[in-house]
């Protein structure tokens, strides 16, 4: 086994999801399966290899730093699902 | 000749001299959707009204001039492109109602030519997949063949395309979702050089593979759309200051002084006998045609599944971490607490294809195991990068089968997701590289199911594809077929 039922449980926490009984079985072992399989990349010896984030090595991409207009409220809250015609609602967090 | 089983080409030429309008033309595209799609499953959303409106502006601008070079012509768009005013669900119930207030810089592109916007295309939820059979709305059918799936992401593009519902199409592709659906669908895919074509306004699945591109019904087609879309955009700071070439410039007859590089490793166990050969078929034709053709190799090739089914779902988690109930989407009422809600939510609006990605990603992130899966993974894929690298050193073009076998029956395969994993073997490698990849059809297996030619070039070496599929279309002849509707 590369990952445990309790793992997989933490991982679903950490990506903010709750898994039933049944997705936590099946999740369980697909994953387990996945694992083993990419497994295959410790077949190669990579100590000396730099890894690749990104084709071309992008550096910093800045911009002038000019006001331009930006998304009107309005429009901003248009797909929230709960908004007060000002801000974004949310349950009560403190 | 129906004005919706016209070309790009032919259809602007049609226009211009007068005898079709865009709105006929447009009308033309309605009518077939209102007869087949419902057997198609192409589009999430079809705007009627918009095309027809769009459609009759593009007459006016004809009349007054100011035609672009895409006026009146109808294209579907994937959902995962932002449209102003059209609902975007990326084949997700955590984007149902979602409307964006902006268009993707791609589909302004196409609109500022004067394209008609008849709808979003189905697809695989948040293009996880590989044969948009994971799509929350519906899964579209492969035109050719009753029954069998019509490939993914861009599944509803391919299909919309193929059965001549409308002209072209905007896809993504991540790991071939455009060439594979272009091959199985036998339509023209391209997935463009990483950083070629704006991602600004597409839905980010996994941003350092993820790029932008068209599906049309032939090379010429796609050679004007790669030349409309492609560019430097300021809003996407990885997209690459390059000059655009004009494409149609490379669409020329014979293929004197081209090398081609067959990679052995793409015809290894696995390879279906007849896609083999169609693929050699295919090589023998651009053979005739003046390409040399080389050996060449890419050692590192069985180990790219295992590569792209780290990274990209690694970057997948931490880019759908937005979707959390409280700027946009779906939200579930029922919680009383912040972290209740975000559970719910993300637990009811997410299928089970994108939860399984996101908890593979944030595993391979997490503290304890971000060395062994993400930081490995990364460094094998600089490995990736450098057999391409080296392969170009002694040809100018790759060509190999997109996908080892045809397309299969729609629900084979559903229990084990690395089976369908496994199918991606051949164009995972073009996006962990950045290199652009293509997808031309190449034949038709025994049972009527098309196959695709692919073709991968190095970075920034669009034209030379454009080139090598021009003369394989030229040289196949391969004609247009009935719909098995």
């Amino acid at each position: 086994m590369k990952i445990s039922k309790k793992q997989v449980e933490h991982v679903a926490h950490l990506a903010r999801l709750t898994l039933n009984e049944e997705e936590l079985d099946r999740m369980t072992g697909q994953l387990d399966n996945l694992l083993l399989y990419v497994d295959k990349i410790n077949e190669l010896d990579t100590s000396r290899v730099v890894p690749t984030f990104h084709v071309f090595s992008v550096s910093n991409a800045f911009r002038d730093d000019i006001v331009k207009d930006s998304l009107p409220r309005k429009e901003a809250l248009k797909n929230a699902p709960k908004q007060n015609g000002e801000m974004f609602q949310v349950p009560r967090i403190i | 000749m129906k004005p919706y089983e016209l070309t790009i080409s032919e259809a602007c030429a049609q226009m211009e001299v007068g005898n079709l309008t865009a709105t006929a033309l447009t009308q033309s595209c309605l009518s077939r959707i209102d007869e087949i799609e419902k057997d198609m499953h192409a589009f999430i959303t079809v705007d009627r009204d918009g095309a027809i409106q769009q459609a009759e502006e593009a007459d006016r601008n004809r009349k007054k001039g100011a035609a672009g070079r895409l006026c009146g012509i109808p294209l579907s768009i994937k959902d995962l492109l932002a449209t102003k005013g059209i609902r975007t669900t990326c084949g997700s119930k955590i984007l149902e109602n979602y409307v964006p207030p902006y268009d993707a810089t791609v589909v302004s592109m196409v609109k500022n030519e004067g394209a008609v916007i008849l709808g979003k295309a189905t697809m695989d939820e948040f293009a996880m997949g590989s044969t948009s059979e994971t799509c929350a709305f519906g899964v579209p059918r492969n035109p050719w063949k009753k029954g069998y799936v019509a490939g993914g992401s861009s599944g509803g593009s391919a299909v919309s395309v193929a059965s001549q519902e409308c002209f072209a199409s905007l896809g993504s592709d991540t790991g071939g979702s455009i060439r594979q659906p272009a091959s199985l669908c036998g339509i023209v895919g391209m997935k463009p050089t990483y950083g070629r074509v704006s991602r600004y306004g597409l839905t980010a699945f996994a941003s350092s593979l993820d790029q932008v591109g068209p599906l049309c019904r032939n090379v010429t087609d796609c050679a004007l759309m790669m030349s409309i879309i492609s560019g430097f955009d300021p809003k996407d700071s990885t997209s690459v200051k390059q000059p655009v070439p004009d494409y149609s410039s490379f669409l020329v007859d014979g293929l004197a002084g081209l090398k081609i590089g067959v990679p052995r490793e793409y015809f290894t166990e696995g390879i279906d006998v007849e896609v083999e050969n169609i693929v050699k078929n295919s090589i023998a034709v651009l053979k005739e045609r003046g390409a040399d053709i080389v050996e060449v190799t890419l050692p590192h090739t069985e180990y790219c599944v295992a590569v792209y089914y780290l990274i990209a779902p690694s970057e997948a988690s931490s880019n759908l971490a937005r979707y959390d109930g409280v700027h946009y989407g779906y939200r579930d009422l029922g919680a009383d607490t912040l972290l209740e809600m975000y559970k719910r939510t993300r637990s009811k609006g997410f299928g089970s294809e994108v939860k399984r990605r996101i908890l593979i990603g944030t595993y391979a992130l997490s503290s304890g195991y971000y060395d062994a899966y993400y930081k490995k993974a990364s460094q094998v894929r600089t490995l990736i990068v450098g057999d391409f690298k080296k392969a170009f050193q002694s040809c100018d073009v790759i060509v190999s089968p997109v996908t080892p076998t045809p397309a299969w029956r729609i629900g084979e395969n559903n229990d084990d997701p690395l089976s369908v994993y496994l199918s991606d073997i051949l164009t995972l490698s073009a996006n962990l590289a950045g290199v652009p990849g293509m997808s031309v059809p190449g034949g038709v297996t025994n049972i009527g199911l098309p196959v695709g030619i692919q073709l991968q070039g190095p970075h920034f070496h669009e034209g030379d594809l454009l080139r090598v599929g021009y003369n394989l279309e030229r040289g196949l002849k391969l004609g247009s077929r009935a719909l098995d509707i």
